[in-house]
């Protein structure tokens, strides 16, 4: 019994470390990065320059903007960590929840809202038992949404992870999340 | 600057080329509605996002409605400032404002001194047309000091401008955007969790009451009718330069006397002055400046009384973490002292004593609650009244304040010198940490106690002070901006200074975050007449120097010992830690 | 590549790109490869033809990855140009088709199944800014410097001054292309006047209305006619140094202009000393992060500074005061993709086309209820109609159309009645609307207006950054009042109150955004006041009644698809809809292959 237990502690201890190595592996990656643009000597105007693409960067390697990313952030550009967030909670790009294994995005462009996006969005939202802008109880999706993606003749048009599917209708919904387990 | 002629609603007047609108209108004494406008301190600290919009005039030949704050004003401008396009703008846009804040100004702290209440006021104007969405938050109450009650918010950002450019303290920032875009710190964290150093400059400065100071007036009553306690009230210098003001009176005017016996009224057992511990505070001070400098100390040393500063350089300056003078600040000196040697001889159990500070400030709060200062074996101060709190219990206790008759403090903790008047103003610890070094340097009486040179409403000054031969350079600063400047110097090892005084508010104590508000266009000359009422009082003192008061000079006799002794380091000083930048 | 160190060494090499083409005319074969081309399977046709022509081992003719040509209802698309023959246009090409195409070129001059609407599409178009767009390779500057490219940076660097540039562009009257039509040589003029270095360029591509892609088009398809201008631009106000301020949507976009710059770089085209003048030149990228406010220019300035988008009063114009409070330039996309033929042709050239008032073309990004959804550069002066029906070939269902939305979340809705206006600045604002950036969203009979007010006062509202009054809580009651006659909440009195408040917001907001804003709401109301007051009357709006037309063959998959079974019809008959059990879902609609299904 208690073997069982341990075991799943450790490999619990075991995720937990790779974690812990990988997270500082990307923090490592930011600071080459933040190092690359040669910010010695510059003043607070010239680091503030670079914050925004310094966050796009931390949310490539993080997938999102956890607080400490944004502290280590500020404490690298030396501006104070409330200028971060706001700049953070100012644009929607940028992510303060961390994504599901999945990302559904749904085009709200015109073309796409004239072409029936909102019903495609609420059969996805009843399939996966979530909210626009939520992520699914199992950690499977997170539902977003994009600004135009200027593929208007494809519209109604949705993402996942990335790929492009146009032209879909509520009956193509169920089809399209079995793709992603 | 070239003039330029311009005509506001029907008046021809000529103003310089760089004023705006506003300006153009106050000269000629229109008064435009503004909401998030601000100008302090000369301009020196301004607020000009132009967001709030309640200033829109008519401009001829133009398309849309011109902000008059922001709007620079052109040779044969012509203004209307309240056109029926104006008012019904203005008036629409008031609606809109109401739309999304509580309308509970019978509950709210700030009734009374309410911009947009003054204002709707004015327009009386229906505050229920248009309905809808409103702003949810929690009321954030985390910290002694301060309370963000954020549904009363209107965006205006003035909190945000003093926060940041005034005091570079940093914490607030506009965060999330659209209708949810609100004034706050990062990730939402409660006050108590940010570098915030409480100096309630954003209280100040808030024309609503999204942003309070915290009351603790209930406690204090409570209190007052516990018989079990002895209830000990001491007064902070810079409140009887003030509290008149809560009354209707004019700036300027000390009310020392009426307000000691205004506190009787209001029952509590003994009336001290928190200025006897300012005394003592330059004692202790004043003698570790002339340690620092006989045995190479750390130079140049910071006076250490303003606890927004304290916590400022706690998060922001951990590297300079020695430089400061351990000294606790004067009121809490004085509990310290209540609580050991006047316990002692009165004979009474410092558990049954509560020691209430009356403080022209909002950190003192804070200050109080940090659990360090305890060496008396309690908290030394157990509860801070703003100024503004006074006189809300005055006015609820029925006195009629400015009828009232003068009054004495009790003693041995109610003597005081004009040393410690003047801890009032920026400029004052210096000059009264001076008065006591410079006799003691020199072994000789000094002829003038006065040094001019500290003096003045500047937010950065110094000065060379000759004693016995030596040459001191001190600094002034009053603003936590100016203060960052003096630091960074500092830090960089820059700094010529031997001796450098740091308030965290402009002014000084008398223009604290606990002060009676003052509109901000008067701010410079209500801080002016305080500053005189102040140095007044000092001047009129017998006894000028900290050093020289009896009472001071037996408490070290009786108890305390040496100055910067043993004894003195346990209750009176303290240490620094450092905090998390956030 | 070398560094080209002076003019004449551009010369040469100019010389040699247009004499390999000379001395060895190819076919080409172009692959519209931009981000609806490849989202439209693309990528697999272009591997096709590549794969094709590998094994076939033809060296008379080439594939090449190219912009778009604006036919996005025909995606993927495939041109094909053989040497002294007009180009030949395919949709909707697969790789079985590409491979075929391959084959038939080996033999014909011509591909077989042209795309027979192309050319009616294109006889009503003039390509200056999209000049390029699909019939280049984007990441190749041999390609762009075949076609003219860089000629004109040359001969300025080679001893034009500065005004005459600003000269040329003032009379050429080019305007704005990004929304408001103020005349760039003018703005020009002001940032060379303006004092003090160091001065800055920006180029505005932060394309935020929803279903307007033209800046897209050109960045992915035509990157060096944009880095050209913005040189040009760099030399004529006396800047050294420039910011693409691109959205991050765009991610081929960037992709494409980071190889145009390296490129650029390489040549010597970019940086120190240009081609041996002296002048020196560089920019950067900057990434936008999703903010349509950023659009607005001081936003925009803003941003590049690495601070929250939020707009600030102009005065002072960035022309005087920009980033960090130096003078500074924004021109959009589309504006400098038109300097470099300006400078090629000449100012008179530029000013006959379009109209007295506005010269030149605009790129207009059609879609919504419209046959062919894509993008189209006309003469200024072309009536909507034309647009809309000669080029977009009218509406997807046959009916007329019903109305047009132009200028995006800014712009108002024009009706059909109003279609024979010539499109220039002047005539859409009186209408009520903008020039905007060029997005023609078109409506058809079954859209509701009300709820197109809705879906763009939704828009507003996310997209407002909140910092004035007006538009935070202005444009968020508006949207409020919307939804409340939406869902049959509506009273009379809310119509009068919709038009106070957004003359209101119009009237106050501080940045332009904030001050068209309320468009969307008030055209409408000008246009299709019946529908408000339909709504209110009728408690919402009215669900679709759907009835089956003779165009059904009786399959029976409406009849399946139907959640509440009241589709009757016998297998390979026509079907009867009953009226008294439907429910509006549009299942039916949704379900039919074959058009059968009308909805009113």
């Amino acid at each position: 019994m208690g073997g069982a237990g341990g075991a799943i502690e450790t490999m619990e201890l075991t995720r937990m470390q790779t974690e812990e190595t990988s997270d500082q592996a990307k923090i490592r990656e930011l600071d080459a990065f933040i190092q690359s643009l040669g910010l010695d000597g510059r003043d607070a105007a010239g680091r503030r320059a670079v914050l925004i693409q310094i966050l796009h960067r931390a949310q490539g390697l993080f997938g999102w903007l956890p607080e400490e990313v944004q502290k280590h952030i500020s404490a690298k550009l030396d501006l104070h960590v409330s200028e971060v967030y706001g700049v953070v909670s100012f644009y929607h790009f940028f992510k303060t929840k961390p994504s599901g294994r999945h990302v559904i995005d749904f085009c709200t462009g015109t073309a796409c809202f004239v072409r029936g996006i909102g019903k495609v969005i609420e059969q996805v939202e009843a399939q996966t038992g979530t909210k626009l802008g939520e992520t699914s109880g199992d950690g499977r999706f997170t539902l977003g949404s994009l600004r135009c993606v200027g593929a208007c003749s494809l519209a109604p048009v949705l993402q996942v992870d990335g790929k492009t599917y146009g032209r879909v209708t509520p009956e193509q919904v169920e089809a399209i999340l079995a793709e992603y387990k | 600057m070239p003039l330029v002629n311009i005509i506001i609603d029907g008046v021809k007047t000529q103003v310089s080329s760089d004023s705006t609108i506003l300006d153009a209108a106050r000269k000629v004494n229109i008064n435009i509605p503004t909401l998030c406008h601000l100008e302090l301190h000369n301009k020196e600290t301004v607020n000009r996002v132009a967001s709030c919009r309640i200033c829109v005039v008519e401009v001829e030949g133009r398309r849309n409605l011109a902000p008059a704050c922001s709007t620079k004003v052109q040779n044969g401008m012509v203004i209307r400032t309240h056109s029926p396009r104006v008012i019904k703008s203005r008036r629409v846009l008031m609606q809109l404002l109401l739309s999304n804040h509580p309308k509970d100004c019978l509950n709210c702290y700030a009734s009374g001194n309410c911009d947009l209440q003054t204002l709707s006021n004015d327009m009386h104007t229906d505050s229920n047309r248009f309905e809808g969405a409103h702003s949810d938050f929690m009321v954030e109450t985390s910290s002694e000091s301060i309370v963000r009650d954020l549904n009363k918010c209107i965006r205006c950002r003035r909190c945000e401008t003093a926060c940041n450019d005034m005091q570079t303290v940093g914490v607030l920032s506009g965060v999330g955007r659209g209708f949810d875009m609100v004034v706050g710190p990062a990730f939402h964290a409660p006050l108590e969790k940010t570098q915030c150093v409480f100096c309630g400059q954003c209280v100040k400065v808030c024309p609503t009451g999204a942003l309070m100071g915290k009351s603790h007036v209930e406690e204090v009553w409570n209190a007052i009718n516990d018989p079990e306690k002895v209830v000990v009230v001491q007064t902070a210098p810079a409140v009887r330069a003030a509290l008149g003001e809560e009354f209707g009176m004019e700036p300027g005017k000390c009310v020392t006397g009426r307000m000691v016996t205004g506190l009787r009224r209001l029952g509590f057992n003994h009336v001290f002055d928190t200025n006897f511990a300012a005394d003592l505070t330059i004692v202790e001070e004043a003698t570790e400046f002339i340690h620092r400098l006989k045995h190479g100390g750390r130079l140049p040393m910071l006076t250490s009384c303003c606890p927004a500063w304290v916590k400022f350089f706690e998060h922001q300056f951990q590297d300079l973490l020695d430089v400061p003078s351990t000294c606790k600040s004067p009121h809490e000196m004085f509990g310290a002292i209540t609580k050991t040697y006047w316990a002692e001889k009165m004979k009474i159990d410092p558990a049954k004593i509560v020691v209430v500070s009356i403080m022209p400030c909002l950190s003192k709060k804070y200050e109080a609650s940090r659990k360090e200062l305890s060496s008396s074996g309690h908290q030394d101060v157990d509860y801070v009244l703003s100024t503004r709190e006074l006189g809300r219990m005055l006015r609820e206790a029925g006195v009629d304040f400015q009828s009232l008759p003068d009054g004495e403090f009790d003693n041995p903790l109610g003597f005081s010198s004009g040393g410690a008047d003047i801890f009032a103003v920026s400029g004052g610890v210096c000059e009264a940490a001076l008065r006591m070094a410079a006799e003691v340097i020199s072994g000789k009486e000094l002829d003038s106690v006065d040094f001019e040179e500290v003096r003045g409403t500047k937010g950065l000054r110094h000065a060379h002070v000759e004693i016995a031969g030596m040459e001191v350079n001190v600094a002034i600063a009053c603003g936590l901006g100016h203060a960052r400047r003096l630091l960074e110097e500092v830090r960089a090892g820059k700094s010529h200074y031997h001796l450098i005084e740091i308030m965290a508010c402009p002014g000084g104590c008398i223009c604290g975050g606990g002060q009676p508000f003052v509109d901000s266009r008067e701010e410079i000359e209500v801080m002016k007449k305080r500053a005189q009422a102040i140095y007044a009082e000092d001047a009129g003192k017998e006894i000028r120097s900290s050093h020289k008061n009896p009472y001071i000079q037996e408490l070290y006799k009786e108890f305390l010992g040496e100055a910067y002794g043993e004894k003195a380091h346990k209750l009176l000083h303290t240490g620094y830690t450092s905090r998390e930048k956030l | 590549m070398t560094k080209l160190a002076t003019g004449v060494a551009f010369a040469e090499f100019a010389d040699a790109v247009k004499a390999a083409e000379a001395t060895a005319p190819k076919t080409r074969i172009f692959v519209g490869m931009s981000t609806c081309g490849v989202a439209s399977g693309a990528g697999p046709v272009y591997d096709a033809i590549a794969a094709e022509l590998a094994a076939s081992g033809n060296p008379a003719i080439e594939v090449v990855r190219a912009g778009c040509v604006g036919l996005c209802y025909a995606e993927p698309t495939v041109e094909v140009q053989v040497p002294g023959r007009p180009v030949v246009t395919l949709g909707g090409v697969t790789p079985a088709r590409g491979r075929e195409l391959v084959k038939e070129l080996a033999v014909a001059a011509e591909p077989a199944k042209p795309l027979s609407v192309g050319d009616a599409i294109f006889k009503k178009q003039l390509r200056i800014a999209l000049r390029n767009c699909g019939r280049i390779d984007p990441e190749k500057i041999e390609d762009y410097i075949r076609n003219g490219g860089y000629v004109q940076l040359a001969k300025i660097l080679d001893g034009m001054k500065p005004e005459e540039v600003i000269a040329t562009v003032k009379a050429s009257g080019l305007r704005g292309r990004g929304g408001a039509g103020f005349t760039t040589g003018l703005k020009w003029e002001y940032a060379r006047a303006a004092a003090a270095a160091p001065k800055y360029i920006v180029c505005n591509a932060d394309e935020g209305d929803p279903g307007a892609f033209m800046d897209r088009s050109v960045l992915e398809g035509d990157p060096h006619s944009v880095l050209e201008a913005m040189t040009v631009a760099g030399y004529a106000i006396g800047a050294r140094y420039g910011y693409i301020y691109c959205r991050a949507e765009y991610p081929l976009a960037v992709k494409r202009l980071e190889v145009a710059i390296a490129q650029s770089r390489a040549l010597g085209l970019l940086g120190e000393n240009i081609l041996g003048s002296g002048f020196a030149f560089d920019l950067e990228i900057k990434l936008g992060a999703g903010a349509f406010v950023c659009g607005e220019e001081t936003a925009l300035i803003h941003s590049i500074e690495g601070k929250r988008g939020e707009p600030t009063v102009k005065p002072p114009f960035p022309a005087e005061s920009g980033l960090w409070g130096k003078s500074t330039t924004v021109n959009n996309v589309e504006t400098l993709a038109c300097i470099q033929p300006i400078l090629e042709k000449g100012a008179a050239w530029f000013k006959a086309i379009g109209t007295p008032k506005c010269a030149g073309t605009k790129v207009f990004a059609l879609a919504g209820d419209v046959k062919n959804v894509g993008l189209a550069e006309v003469p200024m002066g072309t009536t909507i109609r034309e647009v809309l029906e000669e080029i977009g070939g009218g509406s997807r269902d046959g009916r007329p159309l019903k109305a047009v939305q132009t200028g995006g979340p800014s712009g108002g809705c024009i009706p059909a009645e109003k279609f024979d206006t010539p499109i220039e600045y002047d005539t859409l604002g009186a209408l009520g609307s903008i020039m905007g950036s060029g997005g023609l969203i078109v409506m058809g009979q079954k859209t509701s207006m009300v709820k197109i007010a809705h879906y763009y006062m939704e828009f507003s509202c996310d997209e407002s950054c909140g910092k004035c009054t007006p538009c935070r809580v202005g444009n968020r009651r508006l949207y409020e009042i919307l939804e409340r006659i939406l869902a049959g909440k509506g009273k009379p009195e809310d119509l009068p109150k919709l038009e106070e408040l957004g003359n209101v917001i119009k009237d106050t907001a501080l940045c332009g955004l904030g001050q068209t804003s309320p468009n969307p709401v008030l055209s409408t109301l000008r246009w299709f006041r019946s529908e408000y007051e339909d709504c209110i009357k009728n408690g919402g709006v009215k669900p679709p009644v759907y009835t089956v037309n003779d165009k059904c063959i009786g399959c029976r998959a409406c009849a399946k698809a139907c959640p509440v079974q009241c589709i009757e019809g016998a297998l390979k008959k026509k079907h009867v809809i009953d009226q008294s059990k439907c429910i509006h879902c549009g299942a039916c609609e949704t379900k039919c292959r074959f058009g059968a299904i009308d909805s009113e």
